[in-house]
């Protein structure tokens, strides 16, 4: 007998957790880039590429968590 | 679907899904399961026409005091020699630009589709182009790499870091690994899902707010509202969409650079 029953996406919550490390990983590239140019502003044309890689591959796996939330999406 | 009820008594379809991305078939015209010949097909046809073309004609009578159409040929070319190819290979770079500048100049022409109207979807949206992109890089840096070290000494130098020898055993599976597994599907997927993410965030905002109009008459101010963050992230989109070939092209000149370095 069901006592309870909370009905919902599960795909919905994990690419909530998932979105947690990128969110912070993101927020430390820029952050170092920020204050890398802040100590010294010379080395920000030096630094800027590694910055948009940076952020792409750790937006890599946050953009996973969007495709797999789909692909997983009605196997609860 | 994933549980959500379609909004009722309209034909919007709201909420997007991944249906949205499978597109009638244009030849033949309305044919169900046939999939050979869609807009994304069209699109990716007319990429390639447009930069051969583009390329082509641009250069037909070269000055030496550059027309317009020549000096953006040239700038893209140079932009990419310069600050991809050269940046991350050094001299031997010259030799790699002119692929990387196809490379990134295929994607981004592309990606662009996705932000286009009429077209207003990326062909880089279906996972196979991109991984199609992600193998030729993946053959390019191993072929490159076994040339210059010499077949099986190549996977030596890939998979055997400096380090103590007790460690070994755990770094070199996680160095296979992360060379030769990872990078190829992270390359594909990361262009791949940048692409569906940013078609299916337009693709809510806008489907968003006719289903709210449709819905109900008070919705109808915040279809507005809707609409208005269509627009806001179509500017975030081609930021997403430069960026993204840009990321590609350098990661793949990285991959090369890896290949070609000759410490340990």
């Amino acid at each position: 007998m069901l006592l309870a029953e909370v009905v919902g996406s599960t795909a919905a919550i994990g690419y909530g957790l998932a979105a947690i490390g990128p969110g912070i990983g993101v927020g430390l590239v820029f952050s170092a880039y920020i204050q890398s140019t802040a100590r010294q502003p010379e080395s920000s044309r030096l630094t800027l590429p590694y910055v948009w890689i940076g952020f792409a591959v750790i937006e890599a796996l946050a953009l996973l968590g969007i495709a797999f939330g789909f692909i997983w999406a009605g196997s609860v | 679907m994933i549980g959500q009820s379609l909004v009722l008594a309209s034909e919007v379809p709201f909420p997007p899904s991944v249906e949205d991305f499978y597109l009638p078939s244009i030849v033949p015209w309305g044919a169900h399961d046939s999939y050979w010949f869609t807009k994304i097909t069209a699109l990716m046809w007319i990429s390639v026409a447009a930069i051969i073309i583009f390329f082509l004609v641009t250069y037909r009578k070269p000055q030496l005091v550059p027309t317009k159409k020549q000096w953006l040929a040239e700038s893209i070319y140079g932009f990419v020699r310069n600050n991809i190819a050269v940046d991350m290979l050094g001299k031997r770079g010259v030799n790699f630009a002119p692929y990387l500048t196809t490379l990134f100049v295929f994607i981004l022409l592309m990606n662009f589709w996705a932000i286009v109207p009429f077209a207003q979807i990326s062909p880089n949206s279906h996972i196979a182009f991109p991984a199609i992109l992600a193998v030729i890089s993946y053959v390019m840096f191993i072929y490159i790499g076994m040339k210059h070290h010499g077949g099986l000494k190549y996977f030596k130098h890939a998979l055997i870091p400096p380090a103590p020898w007790f460690i070994l055993p755990l770094l070199i599976p996680i160095e296979f690994f992360s060379t030769f597994l990872v990078r190829p599907f992270s390359l594909a997927v990361r262009l791949f899902a940048n692409m569906f993410a940013g078609h299916m965030l337009l693709l809510v905002f806008t489907l968003g707010g006719f289903a709210m109009l449709n819905a109900n008459l008070w919705f109808a101010p915040f279809s507005l509202v809707s609409w208005v963050m269509t627009i806001a992230l179509t500017f975030l989109e081609f930021l997403v969409i430069c960026l993204q070939a840009y990321v590609f092209t350098v990661l793949t000149a990285s991959y090369v650079q890896g290949a070609l370095a000759d410490e340990h």
